[in-house]
């Protein structure tokens, strides 16, 4: 989130789009409801007509996987309109920037494109630069190259008839939801948007979430109180578990993972710290060659300067390479991954194809799985249609402490990181995670220690000072070096340090080992003295906005909204004075803690408001994505389109399919001829590992449905209640019918699309049906590669 | 006697979460009834030995041809003067809690007259152990209540849905908020308030929620 859940009450508009907030997300509701009580309009747009829809002001259907084509119509409304808030358009966006006259557009691609590498050659994606290394701008916003004009003109494809015909939303819902919203593009009004996994689950992920970015860029909705753009994390800790490189293509802090092309680590950090030309710019990523030298320190307390402080032991990535699930259970099906270490999670109901990550799993020699419960992924070699003597995968299971029997920190939505406590003490042999990698790791040392290897010192060098003194995994040490320490005594700004204090900010983070730092994000939750500022519990709301600042951390810097720069003019003076989250009063920042410390924009040494960014200011033109700078509707892998409804480029041009028996695809086939969809339900978590041993809550949804509209009820000669099968190209699922006016058939152009929808929270070991997953696609975003399990094709026939 | 306690049970707030369906059987110590999915998110079907609260689950499409859907938090109403009460036969087995106003049905409630119980309540409330043969339903928490906390589906309510408190202060919050959504929905209107403690605000007929929602 930019901001945080108690900010979404101060909105005057919400748009949930690709969330099921209420059911997914149900304390969101507590906010929503306040705003809403104060008169603000709350929008859903959603395939289905959910528990959240039944709260909002405002519904409108889209088919599923059309995002783009329905955000990129706002796009154009707004401009056609005039309804963008020019002074912060002109002054904190890219809007007046010219690009390269060399870039273009043509027949779905953006200039550039090899179709035989299946990657842009992004040389014309470039800002177009003044003799002294300034960007050129236009500030009237009319040159025929500025980011203005190409947005403008890249998104008048998107009429409302055209983005109709796309999405089956009729065109006056599309109207109603571009006016509420649109009406945010003024200094006094904020909207927010929320959004979660039906906004990633798709190949065009990343770019769904650019509309975000574009639409609340126009609109001056970022950085301000009641504005934003709100992520509505999955798990309790999953915010954390990302911040803390969840994802393959990151370290901890969203510093880039190493790969092969960047050789050494002076190189390494020339990349990651990034350079600007523009003088305004505050361009804080110039900082990340000191937070990547302090990780090293933590990583690697001992290991010497001329190792890069031990870059040069951790694992590569090929240039390229995309080392996310579903190339891994690709890889596990073609038999090179021999090993598997599974902690916390339950892939064999959760990741695309599932029949295809079964047979995966089968082919292993051996599996480590960490979790609180037996399930389908651990019980893989006996599950049905499997013999057991016939697997030769030796399994080790190993019990887990729950979530609440730890102690440590979890990071919220909002980016709040608040400590918590054991609650109750693990049953028998149950660890947390902490001890099980600390004793796999001494475990490890020992056998190199004594048995010696190629290649030990990671194993050797890698930093175990991480429990008490009985020997139990101890998360406060931990979060001490995720903050950050000083490895020797230092004088920084004429301030002595010494050896073993904390570091009590990032900005102190130095590039020379004089600091380790596991996460700079984090970096100022413990005080210098070793004071946890997570453990804080403090109620006081100096700004009246309930931003709580002595509440919790919240990252970066106890910051709790990001981009707040961009909430006042260049003068300081709050847009919005009756919701000031920021001012410059008096030669200095008041509220909260503001992003970089430098005066406002047209103050004496002023600085752009969007520190993270090298040219200081939103980015309405992204060149830093791989399939392209702006975000184009291109069809799901398997739509019921076999061509793209307006233009020549069907799919997302870098799409990577998968080439295994078991990866077929079928789009635009009369056998499959429906729209799948696929979620959670509030009662149930994710694959319902956790949930379904869980009595009151499979009480409630007790087995696998799939929702459909009466009118593909009557084609097909359906009751509700009757069981069916759902086939796709890749597999069968069996559920219950649920017949309901909830779910609308999608009028696109002259064709009459169905959706149908589906839980993927069942599985294989309890009564109630197996997982969606039986039937998703394997393919993924080309920025992300987050797998599209929102939009596919599938066959639905009734079970005599 | 004071004016008691009631609850508001305002369905335009609510959200189908079932945060209270589930809150009651955890601090009732209650036990799953067997389930299966039957086309509906409506589950279990109805209250039964081990379940006094259910969340009721309608949908349809408005005049506008627009889809609806509405949930109810449904539970007993406990009557200003429960009709349950006026028909049981035996001593003790039900109880009208003077300085709550919450209706409680004891264990000596075996050997009262469940047919009875249950005909005469205009909400079809009353059910019945199948092991104990003793009449149960919501007892407003009394337990919880009597000692200054509030019951355990208020408490788990996310969106100020329901709402406990002396009853005096809950009118005039059912009149507020009923006057507020009237402005939008003129058909908005707080059920039998007079009458029961558990006062549901609809903003529809309250046939389209759940046949037994009025008297």
């Amino acid at each position: 989130m930019t901001n945080h859940w108690i900010d979404i009450q101060h909105s005057d508009c919400i748009l949930i789009q690709g969330s099921n907030a209420a059911e997914n997300h149900p304390i969101s509701f507590k906010w929503v409801m306040r705003a809403k009580d104060k008169g603000a309009t709350v929008i859903h747009v959603d395939p289905r007509f959910t528990r959240t829809s039944a709260r909002c002001s405002l519904y409108a259907p889209l088919r599923s996987g059309t995002d783009i084509a329905f955000l990129g119509g706002m796009i154009n409304y707004i401009i056609e309109n005039d309804k963008f808030f020019k002074d912060y358009v002109v002054n904190y966006t890219n809007a007046p920037l010219l690009v390269d006259e060399g870039f273009g557009f043509k027949d779905g691609l953006f200039s550039g494109f090899d179709p035989k590498k299946r990657k842009y050659d992004k040389t014309t994606w470039a800002y177009q630069k003044n003799a002294d290394g300034t960007f050129k701008r236009d500030k009237s916003l009319k040159d025929r190259h500025c980011v203005f004009q190409l947005l403008k003109k890249h998104y008048s494809r998107y009429d409302m008839k055209t983005v109709s015909a796309v999405t089956g939303t009729p065109v006056e819902d599309l109207k109603k939801v571009y006016e509420a919203f649109s009406a945010t593009g003024r200094p006094d009004k904020a909207g927010t948007i929320m959004y979660a996994l039906g906004q990633t689950h798709h190949t065009v992920a990343v770019q769904n979430i650019r509309c975000f970015g574009i639409i609340q860029l126009l609109l001056g909705n970022i950085g301000v109180c009641g504005g934003g753009i709100n992520a509505l994390r999955g798990e309790p800790n999953v915010q954390g578990s990302t911040d803390h490189a969840l994802l393959s293509y990151n370290l901890p802090g969203y510093l880039p993972a190493p790969r092969v092309g960047h050789g050494s680590f002076e190189k390494y950090l020339k990349t990651v710290a990034r350079t600007t030309g523009e003088p305004d710019s505050l361009n804080w990523q110039s900082n990340y060659n000191k937070y990547a030298v302090s990780l090293m320190r933590a990583f690697f307390p001992d290991a010497p300067k001329e190792t890069g402080y031990g870059f040069d032991w951790l694992p590569k990535l090929d240039d390229g390479q995309d080392a996310s699930v579903l190339p891994l259970f690709d890889e596990m099906y073609k038999g090179t991954i021999k090993g598997f270490s599974c902690f916390g999670q339950n892939p064999a109901c959760s990741i695309p194809n599932s029949n295809k990550v079964r047979a995966a799993l089968q082919k292993l020699e051996w599996m480590v799985h960490f979790n609180i419960f037996d399930n389908e992924t651990a019980s893989f070699w006996k599950q049905p249609g499997v013999d057991p003597r016939k697997v030769g995968t030796e399994v080790f299971l190993l019990p887990a402490a729950a979530a609440v029997e730890k102690e440590g920190s979890q990071a919220n939505s909002g980016r709040w990181m608040q400590w918590k406590y054991a609650a109750a003490k693990a049953p028998g042999d149950c660890l947390s995670a902490g001890d099980v990698i600390y004793r796999i790791q001494m475990k490890l040392k020992e056998l190199y220690k004594k048995e010696g290897g190629v290649f030990p010192e990671p194993v050797l060098g890698v930093f175990t000072d991480m429990v008490d003194g009985k020997g139990r995994y101890d998360a406060e040490k931990v979060a001490r070096l995720i903050n950050g320490v000083f490895t020797r005594d230092v004088t920084i700004n004429n301030v002595a340090y010494k050896k073993g204090e904390c570091v009590p900010g990032f900005a102190l983070l130095q590039a020379d080992g004089s600091t380790a730092c596991g996460n700079w994000i984090c970096s100022g939750s413990f005080t210098r003295d070793g004071q946890n500022l997570m453990k804080r519990r403090g109620k006081k709301d100096p700004t009246g906005l309930g931003l709580y600042p002595e509440w919790s951390y919240s990252w970066p810097a106890n910051r709790r909204v990001i981009y707040n720069r961009a909430s006042v003019d260049p003068h300081g003076k709050p847009w919005n004075p009756k919701r000031a989250l920021v001012e410059w009063k008096d030669g200095k920042w008041v509220g909260d803690v503001v992003d970089g410390a430098p005066p406002p924009l047209a103050e004496k040494g002023g600085k752009l408001p969007f520190i993270m960014r090298p040219e200081g200011v939103g980015c309405l033109f992204g060149p830093g994505l791989a399939d392209g700078p702006f975000p184009e509707h291109y069809e799901p892998v398997e739509s019921p389109f076999e061509k793209h409804p307006f233009s020549r480029q069907r799919n997302t041009p870098l799409l990577r399919l998968y080439e295994s028996d078991k990866d077929v695809y079928a789009s635009a086939s009369a056998k499959f001829p429906l729209v799948m969809t696929t979620y959670s339900c509030t009662e149930h978590w994710c694959t319902g590992a956790l949930t379904r041993w869980q009595s009151w809550l499979s009480e409630a949804q007790p087995g696998a449905y799939v929702e459909l509209s009466e009118e593909l009820a009557r084609e097909r000669g359906l009751k509700n209640g009757d069981k069916i099968r759902v086939v796709s190209a890749r597999g069968s699922v069996e559920a219950v019918a649920m017949v309901t006016p909830r779910i609308t058939p999608f009028q696109c152009g002259d064709k009459k699309v169905h959706l149908v929808g589906m839980t993927f929270n069942y599985g294989w070991m309890t009564p109630g049906g197996d997982s969606a997953n039986l039937l998703t696609p394997t393919c993924g975003d080309s920025n992300s590669m987050t797998p599209e399990y929102k939009a596919f094709m599938v066959n639905i026939e009734k079970i005599a | 006697m004071s004016n008691g306690k009631s609850i508001i049970v305002d369905t335009s707030r609510c959200t189908g979460c079932r945060g209270c369906q589930v809150a009651c059987k955890q601090w009732n110590g209650l036990p799953a009834s067997p389930t299966t999915q039957t086309g509906t998110y409506q589950n279990p079907p109805d209250f039964n030995g081990c379940t006094y609260k259910v969340v009721r689950f309608a949908d349809g499409r408005g005049a506008d041809g627009k889809p609806y859907w509405y949930f109810v938090s449904d539970m007993c109403r406990h009557c200003v003067e429960p009709p349950c009460l006026a028909g049981s036969s035996v001593e003790g087995g039900m109880i009208h809690d003077e300085a709550t106003g919450a209706v409680v049905y004891t264990a000596r409630s075996k050997d009262d007259d469940f047919e009875t119980a249950q005909s005469v309540c205009p909400y079809n409330v009353p059910r019945k152990n199948e092991e104990t043969g003793v009449m149960v339903k919501c007892t407003m928490c009394i337990d919880r209540i009597s000692n200054g906390m509030v019951p355990a589906c208020v408490q788990s309510c996310p969106t100020g849905a329901m709402v406990f408190g002396d009853r005096d202060e809950i009118l005039a919050e059912v009149q507020r908020r009923v006057a507020e959504l009237k402005k939008t929905h003129p058909k908005a209107q707080a059920v039998d308030a007079d009458s029961v403690r558990v006062i549901f605000i609809v903003t529809d007929d309250p046939e389209r929620y759940h046949t037994h929602l009025k008297a």
